[in-house]
């Protein structure tokens, strides 16, 4: 099964790439950005064939390793 | 002194730590690979040195907390062995759960390479030992994530239990909360800081400034 694990930072965290990327787009001229949040996503394509079984060790690596949790939320979906 | 240094894959600064640790102790320090997976025994001090492990692969620092030897690593910090991590060490021993917060991307996105001055807020650590309480020494700074940051509560504790122990002095270039540049474990035992003091211990390659960390570690574990 596909899983997609989606890491973005943390409401109240900086985000230096997001805001660079907001000027960057008001400079091309794109008005009303409010806010730009950087994040990644993870493609994960897993032996496992039960979803909930899926979704529960995308849960698990992503607590351990995908995302920092200090800084990082994330959500984890079957794809 | 007996001391060990950690080499990942993208690991650059090792040398000048075991010069740094030579220099101060007379005692070579035991080169250990990441894939090792046992610290030699009666070791004082283990080092993380500076780089750019797995190629700042999803987070600095977050492949090499997952080492075979950081299991080892974690041990020797829980039986109360010394861990100094400089740089990616820093990001390494926040990333393995050893000190709390993380570093993130400079504030202003830029990777700096530049010196940078640095007040001892604490010299009541064996690695702050041999500078004065309140003192400030210059270091080079070499990092593009170097920004310190935690959470509030996270913040309140490190103050209030004054496990910040270095603080950039004049500027904070990296943005770092707090202007936080080092911090350290409640038992005192486990530091990470951002600059290279490892960088300043020759008077011929940019002055000494960075020598009492490492002269003051090997007073804390001379052997009689």
């Amino acid at each position: 099964m596909k899983v997609r694990v989606t890491v973005m930072p943390k409401a109240g965290v900086l985000d230096p790439q997001g805001k660079a990327i907001a000027q960057a787009l008001a400079g091309l001229g794109f008005e009303g950005v409010a806010e730009v949040r950087a994040g990644k996503v993870l493609m994960l394509d897993l032996a496992e064939t039960n979803p909930a079984a899926a979704r529960a060790a995308g849960e698990a690596m992503a607590r351990r390793l995908l995302a920092n949790t200090v800084i990082e939320s994330f959500t984890v979906e079957l794809a | 002194m007996k001391s060990a240094i950690i080499i990942f894959p993208g690991t650059n600064r090792e040398r000048d730590m075991a010069i740094a640790l030579e220099r101060a102790s007379g005692q070579r320090p035991a080169m250990l690979w990441h894939r090792d997976s046992a610290l030699p025994a009666g070791l004082d001090l283990v080092v993380l040195p500076g780089g750019f492990s797995y190629g700042d692969y999803l987070r600095c620092g977050a492949m090499a907390a997952q080492s075979p030897i950081m299991a080892a690593v974690r041990d020797f910090a829980a039986r109360g062995g010394h861990v100094l991590g400089v740089c990616n060490g820093f990001q390494m021993l926040c990333e393995a759960g050893l000190l709390p917060g993380a570093l993130l991307k400079n504030a202003s996105l830029r990777f700096l390479a530049q010196d940078c001055a640095l007040r001892v807020e604490r010299a009541d650590t064996v690695f702050t030992r041999g500078f004065r309480q309140g003192a400030v020494f210059r270091a080079t700074m070499a990092h593009g994530d170097g920004n310190y940051f935690c959470d509030a509560e996270t913040l309140a504790r490190l103050e209030g239990e004054r496990l910040v122990a270095l603080r950039y002095a004049d500027a904070n270039l990296n943005g770092s909360i707090n202007a936080i540049a080092g911090v350290v474990s409640p038992n005192l035992r486990v530091m990470g800081l951002m600059p290279h003091p490892e960088n300043s211990v020759d008077p011929l390659v940019g002055g000494t400034d960075g020598l009492p960390m490492f002269t003051g570690l090997a007073e804390a574990f001379a052997t009689v």
